[in-house]
């Protein structure tokens, strides 16, 4: 241990205790990325975080409603006045919660330059809002429009099925806003 | 090989008696003198490279509105001159403090690894010659923060893969300077020097050691995780593909904070063996300093939720998170009572390693009582990224790590070069350097409570005042660094010569006080017999 050893000695005391460091080195590497799947498994064996919820949620696509029905609305305004038309192709849907449906937007650049808008979304009554998934939509991203450019734009959606009993209509209602500056920056 | 690479260095001390010359003498250094000397000479050139980007935010941050740089590359600034300040001022310097120390304080001919040494010092130039080589590059440096967080990290050009690769390189010099003092300790100590009496400088440095072999590694990780998001379509931290942004935050905090003692525990050692040469009496309870500082480091692993309290965590583990990070205040307590209870009695002297060892005993204590005040959650919920943050973590790390890293140049700078440096320059220094500290950090307590979001390069106008105060301590403290250099070099070029002890009448613990100055270049060629 200490320098009352010889060379030889110290040599392979060396060794053993540099293989040992190097050793514990590699096993905090794998213990890094080992941290990845223990989190969930950690996670779901007590019951925090929102494992449950994820794998959850992929359940519920499945299970369509027959019995069930809802009215869902489409509202679409442009944030100020002359710079898009924008309207929903069809003003209601009547749905079974827990099937996916498809529907059309139509947004026109009335400006007479190359424009950016982004649309924002929202939805009420408010108690509904966490239950109405869109799978795609036109407002993830920026929508790029030439001069007179106009086109439909698609959304998908679902509703959960736990949709509480006593909300029988939802409304979606986009806001298109013109980000042409924002976006040139 | 791995036979005839160890034969050398055992052997290495008999061949070369005297340095080499020239560039050959640092290029090839397995000294542990040169290369101690080249990692703090490398810190400090950091110091003043990371000191520059900081004056360019305080410049920016003296008046409302955008005046002299444009946000993006105000962004770049604060995460470079977070990456520059820990990554290459504090741990380089507190590696070639253990580089020159730890073999003269247990009396061992050299570092055990010479070779692995010298690699280790030499990474560090190249992987800042990358990670400030972005600054050129299209899109600029790094610019979410020091932290990485993705997706905002990941939104970048060039510069990810760059970053990345320099912190791969920056955790392999870490973990290879680590296992060489490691091995040092265990290996070289001199008959008799048991571990219990080994200075306390070498027991925080062989524990600092231990926490940078195991955590750095985990960063090594979480980076590489990046990186395979970012170019090779993998989804660890993208939620598009089922991966969540938050794990990275989990798995980098269980580096980051391990990390955060890293940078104090070899302070923690340097100052225990200030306090007690100018105090004229033994460190009080230096046993229980040894535990204290184990614990602090077995509590470090545990506590890392405490930097993601509003970023998404159930109410227990907010709970654990909390009340861990408020039993570190009992080891760090035992500590600061300690090295208060040192100085009870003694006949103290104030040289400047001293009065900095003082100020990082009152303004260290600051910055830790506002950790125990962002320890608890619902208060953590209004403090949570705002200036009050920034101000306790420079507390901790400048007038913490960086004072007492500047106290142990004062203190063994003498024994270095021989000579003894001007004290009066020195104690000008010091005097500035803590005045200006305060002036510079302490308004930013205020400007957090008052609601200041950091990391913003203009703000609303009610902020005003505090942060032109603020400005002015950063621009003062600055400068005065520029007197630590002047001292340092005046004291290298010549000077009053310093006797083998340095400090009149000190009864310090460590073997370096037993070999003349400065230190010849080699010594304990035959190790010493300890009474």
């Amino acid at each position: 241990m200490d320098a009352n050893l010889d060379a030889a000695q110290r040599r392979r005391a060396n060794r053993g205790l540099i293989a040992g460091l190097v050793i514990m080195t590699a096993g905090s590497f794998a213990f890094g990325w080992a941290l990845v799947p223990l989190y969930d498994v950690f996670c779901r064996a007590v019951g925090v975080g929102n494992a449950e919820a994820k794998s959850g949620r992929s359940q519920a696509q499945e299970a369509i409603d027959p019995n069930r029905e809802i009215t869902i609305e489409f509202v679409a305004d442009p944030a100020s006045v002359g710079s898009f038309e924008f309207r929903p192709k069809v003003a209601s849907m009547r749905i079974h919660p827990g099937k996916l449906y498809d529907t059309e937007f139509y947004a026109r650049n009335l400006t007479s330059q190359a424009s950016v808008a982004q649309a924002v979304p929202s939805i009420s009554p408010s108690v509904g809002a966490k239950y109405f998934h869109k799978t795609e939509c036109f407002c993830f991203s920026p929508q790029r429009f030439g001069v007179g450019e106009g086109r439909d734009m698609p959304v998908r959606f679902i509703v959960d099925p736990a949709l509480p009993p006593n909300v029988d209509k939802l409304t979606l209602a986009y806001t298109f806003y013109d980000t042409t500056q924002s976006a040139a920056r | 090989m791995a036979h005839d690479h160890a034969a050398d260095t055992t052997h290495h001390d008999d061949h070369h008696g005297e340095p080499a010359h020239g560039i050959k003498r640092w290029l090839f250094a397995t000294n542990h003198k040169d290369i101690g000397t080249m990692y703090l000479v490398f810190s400090l050139t950091m110091f003043f490279v990371g000191g520059a980007m900081a004056m360019i935010i305080r410049a920016e941050l003296f008046k409302p509105g955008l005046q002299l740089v444009d946000p993006a590359f105000f962004n770049q600034m604060t995460t470079m001159h977070a990456l520059v300040m820990i990554f290459g001022a504090v741990m380089p310097a507190f590696v070639g403090l253990a580089n020159w120390m730890i073999p003269l304080q247990v009396g061992a001919p050299d570092m055990a690894l010479p070779r692995m040494n010298n690699f280790s010092f030499w990474i560090l130039p190249f992987a800042f010659t990358i990670l400030l080589s972005t600054l050129f590059i299209p899109g600029g440096a790094p610019a979410g923060g020091w932290t990485m967080y993705p997706p905002l990290f990941l939104q970048g050009g060039n510069y990810v893969a760059m970053a990345i690769f320099a912190i791969h390189l920056l955790g392999a010099s870490s973990i290879m300077g680590a296992i060489n003092v490691i091995v040092t300790i265990m290996n070289m100590r001199a008959p008799g020097m048991n571990l219990l009496k080994m200075p306390l400088f070498c027991w925080s440095w062989l524990i600092t050691a231990y926490l940078l072999i195991a955590v750095m590694p985990v960063l090594a990780g979480a980076v590489t995780m990046l990186l395979t998001d970012h170019y090779f379509g993998t989804s660890f931290f993208n939620a598009a593909g089922g991966g969540d942004p938050v794990m990275f935050e989990h798995v980098f905090w269980f580096f980051g904070h391990p990390e955060v003692y890293i940078m104090i525990l070899p302070a923690f050692g340097i100052i225990s063996e200030i306090l007690p040469t100018f105090s004229r009496k033994p460190l009080f309870g230096a046993t229980s300093m040894i535990y204290a500082i184990a614990s602090i480091a077995f509590l470090s692993f545990i506590v890392w939720g405490h930097h993601m309290f509003v970023d998404g965590m159930p109410l227990a583990a907010q709970v654990f998170f909390m009340m861990s990070t408020m039993l570190i205040a009992v080891p760090t307590g035992v500590k600061v009572f300690n090295w208060t209870a040192t100085m009870w009695k003694g006949s103290l002297s104030f040289e400047p390693p001293m009065l900095f060892a003082l100020s990082f005993l009152f303004l260290f204590t600051i910055g830790g009582f506002s950790g125990v005040m962002l320890a608890i959650v619902p208060v953590d919920f209004q403090y949570n990224q705002t200036y009050f943050v920034v101000a306790h973590f420079h507390y901790v790390l400048v007038p913490g790590a960086v004072f007492a890293i500047m106290a142990a140049v004062y203190y063994w700078l003498p024994k270095w070069t021989g000579n003894m440096y001007s004290m009066g320059l020195a104690k000008t220094h010091f005097w500035l350097s803590t005045i200006f500290v305060n002036v510079l950090f302490f308004p930013q307590h205020f400007l957090g409570l008052a609601g200041m979001p950091r990391r913003i390069p203009d703000y609303a106008v009610q902020f005003s005042d505090w942060n032109m105060v603020s400005s002015i301590g950063a621009f003062g403290f600055g400068l005065s660094q520029i007197l630590f250099v002047i001292v340092i070099v005046q004291c290298a070029r010549g000077g009053k010569k310093a006797s083998a002890e340095v400090w009149d009448g000190a009864a310090p613990t460590g073997l370096e006080w037993t070999i003349p100055s400065p230190a010849p270049y080699h010594s304990f060629a035959v190790a010493p017999e300890l009474k």
